[in-house]
């Protein structure tokens, strides 16, 4: 148990998988452009994440059984892509309402280098069941408090800031991205991964 | 004579804006996570290119061989299963002949698949165009990728252990600085190198 809390506290602040390990940064700028929508990315985010995480340890299990996990990629990457899709027609179908605030983060997910790779994370680091499950939840809320903090930064500096010309739009969130980053790293050595 | 020049002409402007009017990184910012990740060691920059290189040129030129085979709504389940073909052949060469590499890169190889270039150029360019011409946009791309990834790494490995490749460049009374190896210092060293491309270029954004 204390090794569950420890990997969750991990993954959201000092192992942070936005900030830390820099993944998903695509997505990250594009769609941080007002809290709004980088709310609405990030949860899509956390559901997808926590399921193709779940989903994908038993296919794993079962591709080291039969010894084709080289093939763990490709088979990875079609789960994802069906566990979107499912998801995209189950919303559809049953929650309408909340089908059309996502709008377009659904499918852009897939592309989402977040998903894929906390699936090769638990591969490398050997992980249990429900070690993967909270690794993956975890991840996943550390990218959606990295997307709002960021959004959230750039909606002010929008308003107030005096950017020079040739930083504005994508070039100054890079800068933003350094401090934060600096800020978590700061709290190295908080829990271990 | 005059439609082997149009012909060149049209080579040489494919190559030259994807290096430069659109750099994946620079101008389009695509491919990020990727590069700033490995991009404190010039070796694990110069491998990462190389494969991302291959990955594009690769599945450029299938997916567009294929173009009037791939039915509309299938084309990105499609495109993924092609890139990740490519990538798993990428990866098992790098296991085989350089297991140093592959062992610094990690997990980062096989995220190759999700790096936006590729599946940007081939939905941008290769469903759309001949086989010849979206092998030299993928070309292109790889090489725009690469070139930075390469200038990136060379700033960061030089402030951050005080070596080029391995080898001493910086005096030895030169502090390291570490952060250069970690996130921020890629964080700060990309968004100095966007400013400085985007002046040179005058290519600027409105919005804030």
């Amino acid at each position: 148990m204390e090794r569950l809390i420890g990997i969750f506290i991990a993954t959201i602040l000092n192992h942070n998988i936005a900030l830390v390990y820099i993944l998903g940064m695509c997505p990250l700028i594009a769609i941080s452009t007002s809290v709004k929508n980088a709310k609405g990315m990030g949860i899509a985010v956390v559901i997808v994440v926590t399921l193709t995480g779940i989903i994908n340890y038993p296919i794993y299990q079962l591709l080291k059984q039969t010894e084709t996990t080289s093939l763990a990629l490709l088979v990875f990457i079609i789960t994802i892509a069906a566990t979107v899709q499912i998801l995209e027609l189950l919303m559809e179908k049953f929650v309408p309402k909340l089908y059309n605030a996502f709008g377009i983060f659904l499918p852009l997910i897939t592309v989402n280098c977040v998903v894929l790779a906390v699936s090769l994370f638990f591969v490398n680091r050997e992980y249990t069941f429900s070690e993967t499950a909270v690794f993956s939840f975890g991840s996943s809320l550390g990218w959606m408090l990295a997307i709002v903090l960021i959004a959230g930064l750039r909606e002010k500096m929008a308003k107030y800031a005096d950017v020079p010309k040739g930083l504005k739009g994508k070039g100054i969130v890079f800068v933003l991205l350094g401090i934060l980053a600096l800020a978590f790293i700061g709290l190295t050595g908080l829990a271990s991964i | 004579m005059k439609l082997i020049r149009l012909k060149y002409k049209k080579w040489f402007n494919i190559l030259k804006d994807g290096i430069s009017v659109n750099n994946p990184i620079v101008v389009t910012v695509l491919g990020i996570c990727s590069s700033l990740a490995v991009s404190n060691k010039v070796e694990n920059a110069i491998a990462m290119g190389l494969g991302v290189t291959f990955v594009v040129m690769a599945s450029s030129a299938f997916i567009s061989s294929l173009r009037k085979l791939i039915p509309g709504k299938l084309r990105m389940v499609t495109y993924m299963v092609v890139i990740s073909t490519f990538v798993i052949l990428v990866q098992m060469t790098l296991e085989a002949y350089f297991p140093i590499i592959a062992a610094q890169l990690g997990a980062y190889v096989g995220l190759i698949i999700t790096n936006c270039i590729v599946m940007g150029r081939a939905e941008a360019y290769a469903v759309k165009n001949p086989v010849k011409y979206s092998l030299v946009d993928g070309f292109a791309a790889g090489m725009g990728y690469t070139f930075v990834l390469v200038v990136v790494s060379i700033i960061r490995e030089s402030l951050a252990f005080g070596t080029i490749l391995g080898f001493r460049v910086m005096p030895a009374s030169f502090t390291n600085w570490s952060i250069m190896a970690l996130a921020p210092g890629g964080f700060f060293v990309i968004a100095l190198f966007i400013w400085g491309i985007r002046e040179w270029l005058k290519f600027y954004e409105s919005e804030a």
